[in-house]
């Protein structure tokens, strides 16, 4: 069965340290990082990747006040990602978009804001909100997305963890190419700043961020690393079937090479080398593509002492010593951990290096730890290369699951 | 509590839970759903926030009392002036 050509036309994002694609992309390459300190319910200053992005650009004063962080951030994404993309959004035919969101989890934020506001009236729950519900349906960013653009196609979310941002374009590229929609919005969101849970969960597996300095928090790789720092952010993108891009002259951002889904079942929390490195290589193969055909490896990892050792070590075993021009970044330096939107977030601020050949550096390693040591990693300074065709995206989560995304340069 | 203290009272909610509407002109004796973009959802804040700020509880066979800011201060007013007398 010969499958639809997918290519990307559009990109929308709020991220920690940019509201655009090219502003994220200036501080990728500037190694301006975006982590601060926040309040957190019951834990005080801790450190967080917050966006400030205008809410009320896309959504009127009571769809913020109505609706949730997660699905203000999606809209956003989405209202810009259409807006990059060049389509005559009027004229498009709301029943055939379909809307398709990563998330690492929702509902959090709504149920902590309830319990926390039914204790001010002795947990009588007669002052529940009457929102809780369509707030914490689990489909609920894309929804929120749904009403405010008139999208009457399918507009659900997919729960993959830390791996659903890659989710949200796989699942659109398999959509289109079943025919079930002819434009997908789609991509990964978090909001998971606003929930202590995460934060305290995080915290009490001793794996939450700690640093003086905000900037230095987030340090996959180096020597000191010792935990994530909780983001929130979004990256949405506009995906066609290359036929229909093509014949309204759109702009093309790269091909959908290929991609791979698989799962550990092995731990709850601890990642597995093994398996990773089978996305990888599954990925690689169904792209039509070798190891070394690979220009750029977006690595997931967190900054955790044991999970970038294991994702290093499923990269060494794929890539090895026999790929020279294959380079290897992390962006979770500038934006900690932007849970179910990391995947799509990281994806786009690569994507513009298949125009200006330049591959941007994974930040805070000042004392690169031995056992994460790579051919290819690209720290601390931008690099220039002779070639970037390929563009391997890893998003990895609890539970096990491995997301594993290929997008190739645009040749027609 | 006089029945423009009370109007005010109900106005001040429907501005945060409608921010984007417009309260300058709104007129008493006409439905509020008629000239404000209020659905049953924002009807049911109403409710919420006469419990949560003012103590006062509204029967779901009374809602309908609420429909103009009218019938507001006709309906509530009594029940502002008996909490008041209770304190």
């Amino acid at each position: 069965m010969k499958l639809s050509r997918i290519v990307i036309t559009g990109v929308g994002l709020t991220a920690p340290n940019g509201n655009s694609l090219a502003q994220f992309r200036a501080n990728l390459l500037a190694g301006v990082a975006g982590i601060q300190r926040r309040e957190i319910r019951y834990m005080g200053s801790q450190l967080a990747g917050v966006c400030d992005y205008d809410a009320l650009k896309h959504q009127k004063k009571k769809e913020v006040r109505v609706g949730t962080r997660a699905g203000s951030i999606s809209i956003y994404c989405a209202r810009e990602a259409l807006a990059d993309s060049g389509l005559k959004w009027e004229a498009v035919a709301k029943d055939r978009v379909g809307i398709y969101i990563g998330c690492t989890e929702h509902g959090n934020v709504e149920t902590e804001n309830e319990i926390y506001n039914i204790s001010k009236f002795n947990y009588d729950t007669k002052f529940w909100s009457h929102y809780h519900n369509p707030r914490t349906v689990a489909n609920n960013p894309a929804g929120e997305a749904s009403l405010n653009l008139g999208v009457t196609g399918p507009a659900y979310t997919i729960g993959a963890a830390c791996a659903a941002g890659n989710m949200g374009l796989i699942h659109a590229t398999q959509m289109l190419r079943l025919g079930e929609v002819d434009l997908a919005i789609c991509g990964g969101v978090s909001e998971s700043i606003h929930t202590f849970g995460i934060f305290a969960g995080f915290k009490s597996q001793n794996a939450l961020a700690t640093h003086e300095d905000p900037r230095k928090a987030s340090r996959p790789f180096d020597k000191a690393r010792n935990g994530i720092v909780i983001s929130e952010g979004g990256a949405l993108y506009t995906l066609e079937r290359l036929e229909d891009a093509h014949a309204r002259g759109a702009k093309i951002y790269g091909e959908i090479g290929g991609y791979h889904v698989n799962s550990d079942a092995s731990d709850y929390v601890l990642p597995n080398p093994t398996r990773q490195a089978e996305c990888v290589r599954a990925a690689i193969s169904r792209a039509g593509l070798v190891a070394r055909d690979i220009h750029i490896v977006n690595t997931h990892a967190t900054a955790t002492p044991l999970g970038d050792i294991q994702e290093c070590e499923a990269i060494r075993a794929v890539f090895g010593e026999g790929c020279p021009d294959t380079f290897i970044n992390n962006t979770k330096g500038y934006i900690g951990h932007c849970m179910g939107a990391a995947g799509a977030l990281e994806l786009a601020g690569n994507l513009p290096s298949f125009d200006d050949l330049v591959v941007h550096p994974t930040i805070n390693v000042d004392d690169l730890d031995p056992l994460c040591a790579l051919p290819g990693l690209v720290l601390n300074q931008p690099r220039a290369v002779a070639r970037v065709d390929t563009i391997l995206n890893n998003s990895f989560g609890m539970l096990g699951i491995n997301s594993t995304l290929i997008v190739k340069r645009f040749v027609p | 509590m006089t029945k423009d203290e009370c109007k005010q009272v109900v106005l001040d909610i429907i501005a945060d839970i409608a921010p984007d509407e417009d309260l300058s002109n709104v007129k008493p004796e006409v439905r509020l759903r008629d000239q404000l973009q209020l659905d049953s959802m924002d009807f049911l804040d109403i409710v919420m926030e006469l419990r949560k700020r003012h103590g006062i509880e509204v029967p779901e066979k009374e809602y309908q009392q609420l429909a103009s800011l009218d019938s507001c201060a006709e309906y509530l007013t009594p029940k502002f002036d008996a909490l008041a007398g209770k304190n």
